[in-house]
């Protein structure tokens, strides 16, 4: 691990404000940004770790644990509680058994809360691993449920 | 001879299973043996039709939709191909009412083209705003953007050539032009579906702002959440640099202007300019107190231009068909066009762009044609989570900077999210203050702390009726404190949508719940 956020440091560092750079590529790489490499970024980008800290801890997107296999990100917003994203929150919530920002013990899947996926057109929206799904039923939610099972 | 098929590749059309759609046309086609070529293009923004596919056909693209998977043979048995008729045939696609009533200058080829082909961008039109600014001398440039009227359409609405003129004669060694794509507002799409329909408009439009001001590097701060649009608009410049019309020598005028998409990482308040600023320096997303403006000491301390996606991507039509042209559109001080984003309980959400001055009703009804659910629309929360709830009773307030000022609300990006009448006001009001506490930069105590205090009061209006009185006194005192004390518009302005609730709907504040 060590190596690979050097070599992260090393290939990002002349660039303008690079931390932002640094973390996203640490995450891209890791799945989350592990407590170990901050002071490695600090000491790397000649910053305290206070300053890299509070700029991970800033930002909703950076994670600080690993995530489960297949995320989950419900929208919260207006446009999709107008069109029903409650009903959808507490099914989702149900299914599987989890409360936003926490992960199923065996790993599998994680649930996070989103402010807009600029999906407003198609609501309610959720994204599944990166995929955006818009107009989403409870029923549909369970299909691509039992997919993401199959996978694994 | 091969049939030319378009399927959309916006997330929005994706999110309805376009990928799919193409896939199955793609296999359709290979074992009916027939010979076609599956186009990629951004969405019209008709977006209860999407998948919409469209085939090239002699008598112009005839349109199709919504398409499933399911539809795919029954689509080619009919005849499709040859524009035949088929329950899901719309005719052809500029002739459908919802797009042929439009004014579209900003969205002119969003739709129609192939977004990261730079010869089909070259095709339409494009890039001649550019060439015609780099006759033109600096002052020229911004006088033109002046004269058209145009202002930020990130919600700010201060008159970008304004902005430009300053970061103009601002003496500097280094200057920037920032886009803030962080389009964070419920309710609005615009900026994305530009990015992923039409990318170079933008990095025209930015290219023009630095040839005018005199900067060298430009930045587009895309919020995390939109992939698709990182996507297309890297192929874009790449394919901008390889040709030319980025990097150290600008179509030959030995002008230098690099440009870089950096992201940012799930933070509302990074929309507003200075917290974006911080972000892209790679800091925490603190807003800075103004003076100094960004234009005098923006990015890195250096006089900055920093507009918003449609602000900048409204500029190449400017300079090609100059300012009168674009100022001809619109009413009063809002001049131009507005892509208005129609979203939330609506039968027909989508991308409506228009002179400013058309009023709610029509949008509401004419285009969106009323609710989703079919039940009465209750009301809509115009410009993002900071906007104000509009009743059915202002539903003929024309849609312009003045007029809604003078109903107390604001236009902001453009979104608008309608309600029916099962929305519970007094829950949507709360959810602002929650909001706010949720994306408070922090750096300031009216909102870091007020919006959770917020959420307490509005719990206690709600359950507490024998103490009502008194708590909707603190909450106005409350929400005074915030909007004259916060530092930005986040706290300053959590309060329109709260306090608008209250106005309009104090009944959902004051009937008996269950349970309490």
């Amino acid at each position: 691990m060590i190596v690979k956020v050097n070599n992260i440091i090393a290939r990002l560092r002349d660039q303008p404000g690079p931390l932002l750079l640094v973390l996203h590529a640490i995450q891209d790489e890791f799945g989350y940004i592990p407590a170990d490499v901050v002071p490695l970024v600090a000491t790397g980008l000649n910053l305290s770790r206070a300053e890299v800290h509070g700029v991970v801890t800033f930002y909703h997107y950076f994670r600080r644990s690993p995530p489960g296999r297949h995320v989950v990100q419900l929208c919260r917003a207006e446009s999709c509680q107008a069109m029903q994203a409650g009903v959808l929150e507490a099914h989702i919530k149900q299914r599987l058994n989890l409360e936003f920002h926490q992960t199923t013990a065996d790993g599998k899947f994680s649930l996070e809360p989103v402010y807009c996926l600029g999906n407003c057109a198609c609501s309610p929206a959720v994204m599944i691993d990166g995929e955006l799904h818009g107009r989403l039923s409870p029923a549909r939610f369970d299909e691509l449920l039992t997919q993401c099972e199959s996978d694994r | 001879m091969t049939v030319v098929i378009y399927v959309p590749k916006d997330a929005s059309a994706l999110s309805l299973g376009a990928g799919a759609v193409a896939q199955a046309i793609r296999e359709q086609a290979q074992a009916r043996g027939v010979d076609v070529t599956v186009k990629r293009n951004g969405s019209y923004g008709l977006f209860w039709l999407e998948p919409l596919v469209e085939v090239e056909t002699q008598s112009g693209r005839q349109a199709y939709g919504p398409v499933t998977v399911a539809d795919v043979p029954g689509l080619f048995a009919a005849g499709f191909l040859q524009g035949a008729t088929h329950p899901l045939h719309l005719g052809v696609t500029q002739e459908i009412v919802y797009l042929k009533q439009q004014q579209r200058l900003t969205f002119a080829r969003v739709g129609i083209i192939e977004p990261a082909n730079l010869d089909s961008y070259l095709a339409h039109g494009g890039y001649r705003g550019l060439r015609r600014a780099l006759q033109m001398s600096s002052a020229e440039i911004v006088q033109t953007v002046i004269e058209s009227g145009l202002r930020g359409r990130g919600g700010a609405a201060f008159p970008t050539g304004i902005k430009w003129q300053t970061v103009l004669d601002a003496p500097a060694t280094q200057k920037y032009v920032t886009c803030n794509a962080d389009e964070g507002d419920s309710g609005t799409y615009a900026d994305r579906m530009l990015m992923e329909g039409d990318p170079f408009t933008l990095i025209e439009g930015m290219t023009i702002a630095a040839v005018a001001v005199g900067a060298t590097q430009g930045y587009i701060y895309l919020r995390v959440e939109y992939p698709h649009a990182h996507h297309t608009l890297n192929e874009a410049i790449a394919s901008a640099r390889a040709a030319g019309y980025l990097g150290d020598d600008v179509l030959g005028s030995g002008k230098r202007f690099n440009l870089e998409v950096r992201l940012g990482a799930g933070a509302y308040i990074c929309g507003e300019e200075t917290s974006m600023l911080e972000s892209l320096e790679g800091k925490r997303g603190e807003v800075r107190v103004r003076p100094p403006l960004p234009a005098i000491k923006g990015l890195f301390g250096m006089p900055t231009i920093v507009n918003n996606v449609i602000s900048l991507a409204s500029v190449p039509i400017i300079l090609d068909k100059g300012a009168e042209h674009y100022r001809n559109f619109g009413t009063g001080k809002s001049r131009g066009t507005l892509p208005i984003q129609l979203a939330g309980n609506l039968k027909r959400c989508g991308l409506v762009e228009l002179a400013f001055g058309v009023s709610l009703r029509t949008l509401l009804y004419d285009y969106a044609g009323g609710s989703a659910t079919g039940r009465p629309l209750r009301a809509v929360q115009i410009g993002g989570p900071l906007g104000a709830y509009v009743p059915e009773a202002q539903f003929d307030t024309p849609l312009d900077y003045e007029a809604l000022t003078a109903i107390g609300a604001l236009l902001g990006h453009g979104g608008i999210v309608a309600f029916d009448d099962t929305v519970d006001m007094a829950h949507m009001a709360r959810y602002a203050m929650e909001f706010c506490a949720a994306e408070s930069c922090g750096k300031c105590t009216p909102c870091r702390i007020g919006s959770t205090r917020g959420v307490e009061v509005i719990d206690r209006i709600i359950n507490d009726a024998i103490n009502r009185e008194q708590n909707l006194l603190l909450l106005d005192d409350l929400c005074e404190t915030m909007t004259h004390g916060s530092l930005c518009g986040l706290g300053g302005m959590t309060t329109i949508p709260v306090q608008s609730a209250l106005k309009y709907f104090k009944q959902d504040f004051v009937r008996k719940r269950a349970g309490s």
